[in-house]
């Protein structure tokens, strides 16, 4: 048995947790939303009609779930490098708090939580767990979003 | 009109209405397009198979917003989505049918919400569940 060569240091972990992303802003616009609800097959009208959605009880057109996934990331830089090229999505876990409206202003910054090396099915894998927190322009947190990357 | 589902009438074990997807590479298309994630992967079917994939794959995102889908449709228009959570565990092709399905597992009141908790998946074809997840979603009370 050969042991497989280290990519991560515990130094590097501790470097890179906590480490965070540069604020990025987006403005959210009506058109973008209701295009996110084509792209993904949603036809609730609260995301696509701005008429039936004003007889809902958020009384205007609000952003679908995801639609966070669309705004601009804030990423954060790590001061090293992998060897890897290719990546997978390996999860998402999002808390809602406060509705997303056409003529928000969203700023999303980006926190890294953990960042650990396993060896799997595609080989060595380097798991990255990054937190994002997602600020309206009254300063209110929208959302967060935990994201898990796999590098490979 | 969409039904509204209260939280007096769900139990432990309430099955979550299934929805039913049918991705095709066009709607892959739309989504890098809508969302911004062009990893081609997603579409480029030559760059999919030197990724070692069996064909241009469905963005986690995406079947990340079918679950989404699956219960803002489920929590009808007083209902709110609290969190929403998966996994990818398997990969999802287009032009094959994927459904959403779940299951309420705990029911509670806290901070004055009428909350519940749900398990939820995607299945492929073969009935696999590719995405596993977790939603919370508070509901409407008939007495309120």
């Amino acid at each position: 048995m050969t042991a497989t060569p280290s990519f991560l240091t515990e130094e590097m972990r501790q470097q890179a947790i906590g480490l965070e992303g540069q604020p990025a802003t987006t403005d959210v616009e009506k058109g973008a939303i209701i295009k996110f609800a084509e792209a993904i097959g949603d036809e609730n009208p609260v995301f696509n009609d701005e008429a039936a959605a004003r007889e809902s009880r958020y009384g205007g057109l609000i952003a679908p779930p995801t639609f966070l996934r669309s705004v601009t990331s804030s990423r954060v830089v790590l001061p090293f490098d992998f060897p890897f090229e290719r990546r997978l999505d390996g999860g998402s876990e999002w808390e809602y708090f406060v509705p997303i409206r056409p003529g928000d202003r969203i700023t999303a910054v980006a926190r890294i939580e953990d960042i650990n090396e396993r060896e799997g099915r595609l080989g060595v894998m380097i798991i990255t767990s990054t937190k994002t927190t997602y600020r309206n322009q009254f300063d209110q947190v929208v959302a967060t979003q935990t994201g898990t990357s796999i590098a490979y | 009109m969409a039904e509204q589902v209260y939280w007096d009438d769900v139990t432990e074990g309430t099955e979550i209405s299934p929805l039913v997807k049918e991705p095709t590479t066009q709607q892959l298309v739309k989504y890098a397009g809508a969302s911004g994630d062009y990893y081609q992967i997603h579409y480029d079917k030559e760059f999919a198979a030197g990724n070692e994939l069996d064909g241009v794959i469905l963005h986690g995102a995406l079947k990340n917003a079918f679950l989404g889908e699956l219960m803002t449709q489920w929590m009808g228009p007083e209902g709110s989505l609290k969190k929403l959570s998966c996994q990818y565990r398997g990969m999802d092709f287009p032009g094959q049918t994927i459904t959403g399905k779940g299951t309420v597992t705990r029911k509670y009141q806290e901070q004055g919400q009428n909350l519940v908790d749900c398990e939820i998946w995607l299945e492929n074809p073969e009935g696999r569940k590719t995405t596993p997840g977790e939603a919370t979603v508070a509901l409407p009370s008939r007495g309120s």
